[in-house]
């Protein structure tokens, strides 16, 4: 290119960045007078997360096919939602991407993130943007506590859920000495932090605190070091990748430690992978038992033939999180973000992990959490925590 | 107008960079433009790193670290963490040169050591500072561990904040076009800092070391210090390039600062061109942009030729950016815009 | 006093593994002077062939040792074809290219085969269980599996034969003469690329088999697994001594030692103020404070720098 033809581009490309702005006009009327309704969604697609990743995208997918399925109406036209997936590689500075691309994709909604290191960062940018958020997953106290009032969670958050947790530990199960691992990521050391206040708070010990890492696959050394403490209970702060062959490792060791987790172990894949040793394991999910919801058998039947696959965690909130959405959007009659932003607040939905509705900050009220345990190879419901009686106050 | 003239040349060049993010929001949208910002961090990084292994010669697999330490300094100065608020000319002075000190902190045991050793210590080294902010929650919190800092501000000159859109004569400026013009500001200055350091007794002393340390040390080159110096100025680099990253980003936790970023890195310097200032750019642009790219385009290629979607565009992705750093590589051995001096070198090899 | 002996008995079994990994990244480096990215990623691939033909052969109603054995041989197979033409895709061209080429084909190669095999095993993670049991023993205090004995074991005998291989076989003879001097060897009548393609197979066979250890102790694979368990080998090779084999296997075993006793002990020595959550950490200083009086490692040659 010659430096004059580099000048006239410039002067080309300059003409052209005064007239693009105005060609984009927001949710754009489809060819039929159907109203066309663009639901984002960010989730880790690849990465050593991705399994869970693609399992939010699937939950996302579901209750958009179903809302299209339904024919709703919005604005006296027939919405037709459409789903704009993308991969945040559980890379904050790429969740800022991703965002900003789905801004410019001129999304009504995002459904996302799935961890909370992303969502933070990439909340600021729909907040900007006045565009609603709702993560189905993410847990850091931090998230809704920014300011931003378009960031909701249908996930109980790090100290909902530990202290449900806590207390189960020590007044149910009524064990004093606890040991204490995490996986120093956002979600496992929040999580063991709170669970850790609440042993406290109900006159449990604390008797060593171990740490590992989200890659790590040997866990021998941390545990024959808790074994020589002797607790009554293990409680890690980690997902099942780590959770398999740390409670194999636990019970080759010889150890009959009760051994508990949060979320993150509540999977069929730490069944699957764990084997025998996983036998009486505790996991915490918030929300009641999807049998207990009047939509939530069917859901899990329903995901596992069009899938062909089980429920690996958060397909579920994410299928709450856009039904909440387009509850929203019915209520405003619109599905513009401006519009329908308030009315996300003021929800109250049936959904298929608990009935929902948010406080002030953006989080789920009441918060109920249900611990399971494994029980002959098989995830069993044994409490539910929290919920109604935190909510009665 | 004399167009071929060097001065109207980089007029031109100049107009460009000037228009260029508006051409990119209009053609593609702000998505880009931030695109185009972190490519503007990177290519900084780029060419910290390439004063490093460019230069210098040292394998550097950590180098990551700096970025951290520069992100993590203006971070803890101006955020609810310490509920301190202290002004970017402070802070981003303030945390190049303790990138600096570090940059030295590393390169003192590590003088004796060659090649690949090297590669491992400093790998070493930029895992040490990313286990440290990811544990320093505890007994004193510091880093606030793995929940990260939030609530960082904006960078700020003066009343004015780059965090915020603007109106000026009735063409509205996003903050991503602001920062892009902080950020190639900053990123002009780096090159200009390169280039004049390339030329420089420095900059010859490093490529002397490059080329035969011992022989270099006979001609009376302090490698010590000389080397030290490598690493000191481009911990620097890296440390502008973090604190500028944390203002942008409003937040910063350990997992941005991870091996695999420092391997990318390396990858700019090396595919773009080791030792060229314009080999370094080009490698951070396309490393940047590649995998975006590829991002868009893994679907509806497959839709185009295949007529539907035929493998998971998301996992193509990568693998296309997998197979376009070998390609290249197999290429370009040197890099896609080698050195002159480099060029010179390999042409000697193949003609001995 | 039994803590500190399964801590030890920890740090062997983890040490083994390490070791084997490290073997491949050592021979490659001590023939080619490069450091082969990839290799954590063939042993990754390594389990996944070795899972996948498990899987067939126990559906086909195989005899669970000879399916074992089968499936082993089948990885070693793969993972030896894989090597081979990773060699001559990605490195051979650029042998005469600037050093630092090579290791960007070697992480673009890591990249391509972790997202080929994402693409072809998917996105989770399976169980990888051998069809016979497990029993646990009691040593001295301790608890130690069978599984754990058989990698000692097995390590242990791999070591023991490659050593033989490379010091009294024609083709060991061969391998040596390349690392000391290619140029010599070539004069002598050995033909170069065929020592370093065998070198790249024979690395991989071994990666073939730490996989297939790595999954059965962990009974979990992983199309990530591949990337840590790379970097930490490395490690052990560096901290050995890279190109010298019994360097790669000494420094494997203390790699693991030190990980071991360091996610142990750091927490009681310094009274609760550095926790396991330092475990990398110190395994690195003590990498690093290796290197700062022994620059090329433990058993590492005096001059090391190799062009």
């Amino acid at each position: 290119m010659s430096n004059r033809s580099l000048l006239l581009f410039a002067l080309f490309s300059l003409a052209l960045a005064g007239c693009g702005k105005n060609e984009s006009n927001q949710s754009s009327a489809g060819s039929s007078g159907e109203l066309i309704i663009k639901i984002g969604a960010a989730a880790p697609l690849t990465g050593p997360q991705a399994h869970v990743g693609k399992d939010n995208e699937n939950g996302t997918r579901m209750a958009i096919d179903d809302a299209n399925a339904k024919g709703i109406m919005i604005g006296g036209k027939k919405a037709r939602f459409e789903l704009i997936s993308e991969d945040d590689q559980t890379d904050p500075k790429t969740a800022t991407i991703v965002a900003q691309k789905l801004v410019d994709a001129q999304v009504n909604g995002v459904i996302g993130h799935m961890n909370s290191g992303t969502s933070i960062p990439a909340s600021s940018i729909y907040f900007k943007n006045g565009i609603p958020q709702i993560s189905p997953s993410a847990t850091a106290i931090k998230f809704t506590a920014q300011g931003y009032k378009t960031a909701f969670r249908v996930m109980t958050n790090d100290a909902q859920q530990g202290k449900a947790l806590g207390e189960f530990a020590i007044k149910v199960l009524a064990g004093k000495k606890v040991a204490v691992i995490d996986d120093r990521t956002a979600y496992g050391q929040g999580l063991a932090d709170e669970f850790v206040k609440a042993v406290e708070a109900n006159g449990g010990q604390v008797i060593t605190r171990e740490y590992t890492t989200d890659r790590a696959v040997d866990f021998t050394a941390v545990l024959t070091s808790i074994k020589g403490k002797q607790p009554d209970l293990l409680f890690f702060g980690g997902m099942d990748p780590q959770g398999v062959p740390m409670v194999k490792q636990l019970r080759a060791l010889g150890m009959k430690t009760q051994f508990m987790m949060g979320d993150g172990g509540y999977t069929p894949k730490l069944i699957e992978l764990a084997g025998d040793a996983v036998e009486g394991t505790y996991a915490s999910l918030p929300g009641v038992p999807l049998d207990n919801m009047p939509n939530g058998r069917d859901f899990s039947t329903r995901y596992e033939a069009r899938f062909h696959q089980p429920i690996q965690l958060y397909a579920p909130y994410c299928y709450d999180a856009v039904n909440v959405m387009i509850a929203a959007m019915q209520k405003a009659d619109s599905a513009e973000p401006a519009k329908y932003l308030a009315e996300i607040g003021k929800v109250e939905l049936e959904g298929v992990t608990a009935k929902i509705a948010f406080d002030e900050k953006g989080d789920i009220k009441g918060g109920a959490v249900t611990i399971y345990q494994v029980r002959k190879g098989q995830w069993a419901a044994v409490q539910t925590m929290g919920g109604a009686l935190a909510a009665k106050p | 107008m004399k167009l071929h003239r060097p001065a109207n040349r980089h007029l031109a060049l100049a107009a460009i960079l000037l228009v260029l993010p508006f051409i990119i929001d209009a053609l593609f949208g702000h998505g880009w433009v931030r695109i185009a910002d972190f490519a503007l961090l990177y290519i900084m990084l780029a060419l910290g790193l390439n004063i490093v292994v460019g230069y210098a010669g040292l394998l550097d697999l950590g180098y990551i670290a700096f970025f951290a330490v520069g992100a993590y300094t203006y971070a803890l100065l101006g955020s609810p963490q310490f509920g301190l608020h202290w002004p970017m000319w402070v802070t981003l002075p303030l945390g190049a040169i303790i990138a600096c000190i570090f940059g030295v902190l590393l390169g003192a045991p590590t003088l004796k050591l060659r090649g690949d050793y090297l590669a491992i210590v400093t790998l070493g080294f930029g895992e040490i500072i990313r286990i440290f902010l990811n544990n320093l929650n505890a007994p004193v919190n510091i880093t606030n561990g793995p929940q990260g800092i939030s609530g960082i501000d904006a960078l700020q000159v003066g009343g004015f904040s780059f965090g915020e859109s603007h109106q000026w004569l009735g063409v509205r400026v996003d903050d991503v076009h602001l920062h892009y013009y902080l950020f190639l500001a900053f990123t002009l200055l780096v090159i200009f800092v390169s280039r004049r350091l390339e030329d420089s007794r420095i900059g010859r002393a490093w490529v002397a070391i490059r080329e035969d340390e011992v022989a270099a040390s006979a001609m009376g080159i302090n490698t010590r210090n000389i080397k030290l110096l490598a690493f000191a100025m481009g911990a620097t680099f890296g440390g502008i390039s973090g604190g500028l990253f944390a203002g942008f980003q409003g937040f910063v936790s350990p997992e941005s600062f991870s091996l695999m970023e420092s391997i990318m890195i390396l990858c700019m310097v090396v595919l773009g061109g080791m030792g060229n200032i314009g080999g370094v750019v080009l490698g951070g642009v396309l490393l940047v942009a590649l995998p975006e790219l590829f991002r868009h385009a893994a679907g509806p290629v497959q839709q185009m030729l295949l007529g539907k979607v035929v493998v998971d565009p998301e996992s193509l992705r990568m693998l296309m950016f997998g197979l376009a750093l070998i390609l290249v590589m197999l290429w370009r051995p040197a890099g896609l815009w080698p050195s002159t001096q480099r060029r010179r070198e390999l042409n000697t090899e193949e003609g001995a | 006093m039994d803590i500190f002996f399964q801590q030890i008995i920890n740090g062997l079994v983890q040490g083994s593994v390490y070791a084997l990994v490290a073997l491949g990244y050592t021979m490659v480096y001590g023939i080619l002077g490069l450091i082969n990215f990839a290799h954590g990623e063939v042993v990754m691939i390594g389990a996944m062939i070795a899972l996948a033909v498990l899987q067939a052969l126990l559906a086909a109603a195989f005899s669970p040792v000879l399916a074992v054995l089968i499936s082993l041989m089948m990885a070693m197979a793969v993972c030896m074809a894989l090597g081979y033409s990773i060699e001559r895709i990605a490195y051979r061209p650029l042998r005469n290219a600037p050093r630092l080429a090579p290791l960007i084909t070697a992480i673009g190669v890591s990249i391509v085969l972790q997202n080929l095999a994402m693409m072809i095993w998917g996105r989770e993670y399976h169980a990888f269980t051998l069809p016979f049991n497990s029993v646990s023993h009691q040593i001295g205090g301790a608890i130690v599996n069978d599984v754990q004995i058989g990698i000692v074991v097995v390590a242990l005998i791999i070591m023991a034969g490659l050593l033989w291989l490379v010091h009294h076989s024609r083709m060991g003879r061969a391998m040596r003469a390349v690392a000391e001097n290619p140029a010599a060897a070539t004069l002598m009548g050995v033909d170069i690329n065929r020592v370093i393609s065998n070198t790249f197979m024979l690395g991989s066979a071994l990666a073939a088999i730490a996989g297939f250890m790595v999954s059965v102790n962990y009974g979990i694979v992983h199309y990530y697994m591949g990337f840590m368990l790379g970097l930490k080998a490395f490690t052990a090779a560096v901290l050995g001594g890279i190109g010298n084999l019994r360097g790669a296997m000494l420094g494997g075993v203390l790699l693991g030692l030190i990980e071991s006793l360091g996610a142990g002990y750091i927490g009681d020595l310094t009274g609760g103020f550095l926790g396991s959550h330092y475990q990398d950490v110190f395994a690195f200083f003590v990498l690093i404070a290796v290197l700062v009086f022994r620059p090329s490692g433990l058993l590492g040659e005096k001059l090391a720098e190799r062009a």
